[in-house]
């Protein structure tokens, strides 16, 4: 026995996981150190979905850039939209009408479930559990049908708009979208009462990936990873824009920072984007879906068919851009990742000087080194999982 | 707190500091110079009154024949505690264009800087990690430079050659199952 101990020789194996693996959501690369089944050193890499948004941004006019924020976070393209929208027309000085507000809520919130169901399903699918998965594209195949009737698109959406959003919604759409909230707590709990208390889930999620509260601000998490270590800031709350100061919600927080209360936290997010849209939908005032603002608008569709004023306006927005106040500004909104900032920098032209998304991706994979090391091998599928990564949107 | 309440705070505590304060849109932003740029955000996560935990985001903007002093490296800072917000500028010479890293207060700071580094080359000095993070390791240049074509460098990647090479390699490889 003795002799066998020591003709035995261990050494640190350093190996690539990623760009290509199936567990990092995308094209994130992970150079791990292993020592046996321990993580010794983690180093992700980042960068190879790089298009230079920011760049390209800064040479279209505002409205042109809008469907460049699609491809940003592309699984909750709404949500990126109504950043957008918001930040320009913050810097615009404009204002969205009343039922333009609610109904992009409701449309971000749409967007919400459906990022953190696809969240849900390829969270539980690494781990091991399939069932789930299958599932959770059923309700998703919902929410992208909804957003095909309302704008045509399903995931690359551009519906709203600086000002507004782009068409009214119809009443078909409302029942249809009435009848799924009126489902869809059923159907959180099926999915609950596939995980929750699932033992191998808990011993997969519970105490794995632990962040404390001071550490989470620190680093500038935002979204579920800090509500899951039990700090309770949500720009919706301490910053509302849209219709979110006039419908009630709560806003879920965990205890522990681990994978678990994530996974707890963002189950409550969407209970409760359920139950804003519900209120969206009852409140929901009458009246137009674009601001009056010429300078700032689009002209509506069917005037620049007709009339040539409206045809030439359209054309100067389209093609010199807007003539902008001078200043800079930063806008923030919660997406179904975390806080998603923008700030322009104007010199006045109708071109941003400078275009930058602060995205939430990108400070959430730089926190990975400090989930991983220590942890298993197997800990690092969970704790990816569990960030809610998307590499569009790191990699901008 | 209110952001001119702030800056005002910022400018008695550094004088000589602070270069310009200005308001658009109920959002403060304070100009400053980059000396001692540390010291200033040091104070304001610290003090008890002002405790700016969170570091929103920090980034680079030039400003190319615009302004005197090339570069601008923005810092937003938000207090999760006290519910308010200010916007520091600290302007960056094109020549020795070095700053202070901050990530000492904030630990989220590294990749902000490191992005900041790969897109224009300003150089954070005490940042144990400042590799570029988004391009490749040997890229040339700085892409969020205004002086960087929008369509890219003349000049391909050589990187991409490699990548090209290696594929074609893997093409030709006959699997004897």
């Amino acid at each position: 026995m003795e002799q066998i101990e020591k003709t035995f020789e261990t050494r640190e194996l350093t190996i690539s996981m990623g760009p290509q693996h199936p567990a990092t959501h995308g094209v994130l690369r992970l150079v791990l150190t292993l020592d046996g089944e321990t993580v010794i050193k983690c180093t992700p890499h980042v960068g190879y979905l790089h298009r230079g948004v920011e760049k390209l941004g800064e040479n279209r006019t505002y409205f042109s850039a809008l469907p460049l924020t699609d491809r940003l976070d592309y699984i909750s393209s709404m949500n990126n939209n109504v950043g957008y929208v918001n930040a320009v027309e913050k810097l615009f000085g404009i204002e969205a009408p009343e039922r333009a507000k609610f109904i992009r809520t409701m449309v971000a919130e749409m967007g919400r479930i459906s990022s953190h169901i696809i969240w849900l399903g390829t969270h539980v699918l690494d781990i091991g559990a399939t069932t789930p998965f299958l599932y959770a594209f059923r309700e998703r195949e919902r929410i992208l049908d909804l957003f095909e009737a309302l704008c045509g698109a399903r995931l690359t959406v551009s519906y709203p708009r600086i000002g507004g959003v782009r068409n009214d919604v119809s009443q078909e759409f409302l029942d249809e979208l009435y009848k799924f909230v009126l489902e869809f707590p059923s159907r959180m709990d099926d999915y609950e009462t596939l995980v929750t208390e699932n033992r191998v889930w808990r011993k997969r999620t519970v105490g794995i990936g632990v962040i404390s509260a001071e550490e989470a601000v620190n680093w500038g998490l935002t979204g579920g990873m800090l509500r899951g270590s039990g700090v309770c800031y949500d720009v919706r709350k301490h910053a509302p824009y849209d219709a979110y100061d006039k419908v009630e919600f709560d806003v879920p927080l965990g205890k522990n920072g681990d994978c678990y209360d994530r996974y707890i936290v963002r189950m409550g997010e969407m209970r409760q984007a359920n139950r804003i849209i519900k209120q969206c939908i009852e409140k929901l005032p009458t009246g137009p879906v674009m601001a009056d603002a010429p300078k700032f608008t689009l002209p509506p569709k069917d005037k620049i068919l007709k009339d040539m004023e409206h045809l030439i306006h359209q054309f100067v927005l389209i093609t010199k851009g807007p003539i902008v106040p001078e200043g800079e500004i930063y806008s923030a909104t919660e997406v179904p990742k975390g806080e998603l900032g923008f700030y322009f920098v104007s010199d006045g032209t109708g071109k941003p000087y400078r275009m930058r998304v602060r995205a939430p991706s990108f400070v959430h994979v730089s926190i990975l080194p400090k989930l991983c090391e220590g942890g298993f091998v197997a800990d690092v599928i969970a704790n990816i999982g569990s960030i809610d990564i998307v590499l569009g949107e790191c990699d901008r | 707190m209110k952001p001119l309440e702030i800056a005002d705070k910022i400018k008695e505590k550094f004088q000589d500091e602070v270069l310009d304060v200005k308001e658009f849109r109920e959002q403060v932003a304070v100009t400053l110079k980059k000396d001692r740029i540390l010291e200033i955000c040091r104070y304001l996560h610290d003090d008890a009154a002002l405790c700016f935990d969170y570091l929103i985001d920090v980034c680079g903007v030039d400003y190319a024949g615009k302004k005197e002093k090339r570069f601008e490296v923005v810092y937003h800072l938000y207090s999760i505690k006290r519910c308010h917000a200010i916007r520091l500028k600290a302007e960056v010479p094109e020549t020795n264009s070095e700053i202070d890293s901050v990530t000492v207060l904030w630990a989220g700071a590294n990749w902000h800087e490191r992005e900041c580094y790969d897109m224009f080359g300003i150089i954070f000095k005490g940042n144990q990690d400042l590799r570029r993070v988004l391009m490749p390791e040997d890229w040339e240049g700085h892409p969020l430079r205004k002086d960087y074509p929008v369509k890219g460098p003349e000049k391909e990647w050589p990187g991409f050659q490699a990548v090209l090479d290696r594929a074609k390699r893997f093409k030709e490889f006959e699997w004897h199952g």
